[in-house]
């Protein structure tokens, strides 16, 4: 009796404990968006939207820095999305399980936890340098898509594992080569979760700083990219660049752009939702 | 028909006209016509300075793109001596190292001051016992001997109270930092390792103003931003205590802990009409844009003697 008691009262504390657990996070995220908001909401309007850099923060504006990402997130997307879905599609699909594909699996987890900048460096020489691409917007997003590479992998492996196998074998049943059973079936099936993991992995990478000033975006350009071959600077840099200026009203500068990047990854996260919602619909 | 051909004549005559004037024009007073690309990198701390300068410049030549990179002064001069960028910012001297980079790849540059930037050094406003300090108690503090030896104020003069000193800075990666232990302790780049390091200055404030038995440096830039939280020092550089003033670095008064902020301009870029006009455009107006961003300008006459050497660079490289 004193044992169930016992047990009971462990299980309270545990439920308390993880209640705490639980709320730190989120409340720590709610200070610093209602900080930030606080900070920089006054300073979102249109100006700030279309005017370039300058010295006087009142006049400054993050237009080169906003359509800098832009151009890497879409650049991004191009390349990342069908490398890294096709080698997600092989590994789990087509290579048979030997010592080869144990290390090549071994190799993309690593991957996924290397430092940023340590692409930064691999970009500024294999893209920048040897490729000779300069400090472009394509050097940055090959750069970028080799960081997000290995998560969409993997999100794209998990997404195909969650596929049932008796739509799979229905497939096989029917009659169906592999190209076809994947292209009709498994696709489909798992393109919710697919591009919910595309969707996470560009919102990484569209607030990624470190390797773009590696490979040498820069902290004023008076000019939006009109080629892949163009220079840029992105969000990111931007704010970083404010964020170490002496006066206030950069200060004021740097959280009205982190408003404009937060919103950005809101919206590509309720995308990445809104489309795992509708295929889940859909397969059920 | 015959009118019809006689219109297009015209037309010809009339554009060709218009054209011969913009062309004798653009050679008479070359302004707003120049076109091209300028790549600038390098130093964080000249940055600002130069960023206003483009911005500027850009109402004056409005086709001249003006890019510029914050990879530090070693990330700059490494593009530069590779002969990637126009113009590198740097906060200190170049190198020895450098210079060989340079010479290897046949890179020639000058070398032009543009503004002046003081270090401050501050404690709490509460600290109603610091006056000023001298080099040598600076150093006394700050050389890699202090870590774990010199602790409390008492130590540094006796008559301070018998209370643990709490130093702040910036971090080593810093050109800042670079420049202050090569001024106060003798050695870039040598000092105690027990100090609070912050890239973000931002941060060394907050923790000075928050702390009675402070003592820090930075920037003269965030003191002038910050002037109700913290106190300023002065330093005795010998014959007296100098508070960093406007006249007092520009005047080089506040020694040794003021320094010269540069630019260096490729030899082969000044060849291009529109880089000429923007190093030209930095000397004329680096002296009002610099007060601008925080920073001290140069005495006049040192913004004069240099655009002429620019000139004489520009003239022996044509």
């Amino acid at each position: 009796m004193n044992n169930i008691r016992k047990n009971r009262w462990k299980d309270q504390v545990f439920k308390i404990w993880g209640i705490f657990c639980t709320l730190i996070g989120l409340v720590l995220l709610v200070v610093f968006i209602g900080d930030i908001l606080i900070d920089g909401l006054t300073r979102i309007n249109w100006d700030f939207i279309t005017n370039l850099p300058s010295r006087k923060p009142e006049n400054s504006g993050i237009y080169t820095a906003l359509m800098g990402s832009i151009w890497i997130l879409l650049l991004t997307t191009i390349i990342a999305f069908p490398i890294g879905v096709a080698a997600g599609i092989y590994l789990e699909e087509y290579s048979k399980k030997n010592r080869l594909s144990g290390l090549l699996e071994i190799n993309i987890s690593n991957l996924a936890g290397v430092p940023s900048i340590i692409y930064g460096l691999l970009g500024l020489e294999v893209f920048v340098r040897i490729m000779n691409l300069g400090a472009s917007v394509l050097a940055g997003s090959l750069t970028l898509s080799l960081l997000i590479l290995p998560i969409v992998i993997v999100a794209t492996r998990e997404a195909i594992k969650a596929v049932p196998s008796s739509i799979k074998d229905a497939s096989y049943a029917l009659g169906a080569s592999k190209w076809q059973t994947i292209w009709h079936q498994i696709l489909p099936a798992s393109g919710g979760g697919i591009l919910t993991g595309v969707i996470l992995a560009l919102s990484r990478a569209v607030g990624e700083t470190a390797p773009l000033i590696v490979v040498g975006a820069l902290a004023y350009v008076p000019f939006v990219p009109q080629s892949p071959l163009d220079e840029f600077s992105v969000l990111p840099i931007q704010i970083f660049n404010w964020i170490s200026r002496p006066q206030a009203g950069f200060i004021e500068n740097a959280a009205a752009a982190i408003i404009v990047l937060l919103a950005i990854t809101f919206v590509m996260n309720g995308i990445a939702v809104y489309f795992r919602n509708k295929w889940q619909k859909k397969w059920k | 028909m015959k009118k019809i051909i006689t219109i297009i004549a015209l037309a010809f005559i009339v554009g060709a006209c218009g054209n011969k004037k913009d062309q004798s024009e653009k050679a008479e007073n070359d302004s707003g016509n120049l076109e091209g690309t300028i790549k600038v990198d390098g130093s964080s701390t000249v940055f600002p300075i130069t960023e206003a300068v483009a911005e500027e410049f850009r109402s004056v030549q409005p086709n001249v793109k003006v890019t510029i990179g914050v990879s530090g002064t070693g990330g700059g001069f490494q593009k530069f001596s590779r002969g990637e960028t126009n113009i590198s910012d740097a906060s200190r001297p170049i190198k020895d190292k450098e210079i060989e980079a340079c010479a290897a790849n046949n890179i020639t540059y000058i070398e032009l001051e543009v503004a002046y930037d003081g270090l401050a050094v501050l404690v709490n406003p509460e600290n109603d016992w610091v006056d000023n300090f001298t080099v040598e108690e600076l150093k006394k503090i700050w050389e890699p001997a202090a870590q774990g030896t010199i602790m409390k104020w008492n130590q540094i003069r006796p008559e301070w109270p018998n209370e643990e000193i709490h130093l702040y800075g910036p971090g080593i990666a810093s050109g800042t930092y670079d420049y202050f232990t090569e001024a106060v302790v003798g050695k870039s780049g040598s000092s105690r390792g027990d100090y609070t390091a912050s890239e973000d200055d931002h941060v060394l404030v907050q923790g000075i103003a928050g702390d009675k038995f402070s003592l820090g440096f930075f920037g003269l830039a965030y003191y002038t931003e910050n002037q109700d939280k913290l106190k300023l020092i002065g330093v005795n550089n010998g014959t007296e205590v100098v508070k960093p003033t406007l006249e007092t670095v520009s005047t080089g008064t506040y020694a040794p802990l003021s320094r010269p902020l540069f630019i260096y301009v490729n030899s082969t870029s000044v060849k291009s009409p529109e880089v000429v006009a923007f190093v030209h455009y930095y000397l004329e107006n680096a002296g009002e844009l610099s007060t601008d961003v925080g920073y001290i300008p140069l005495p006049t006459e040192l913004y004069t003697k240099q655009k002429e050497d620019f000139q004489a660079f520009v003239e022996s490289n044509k």
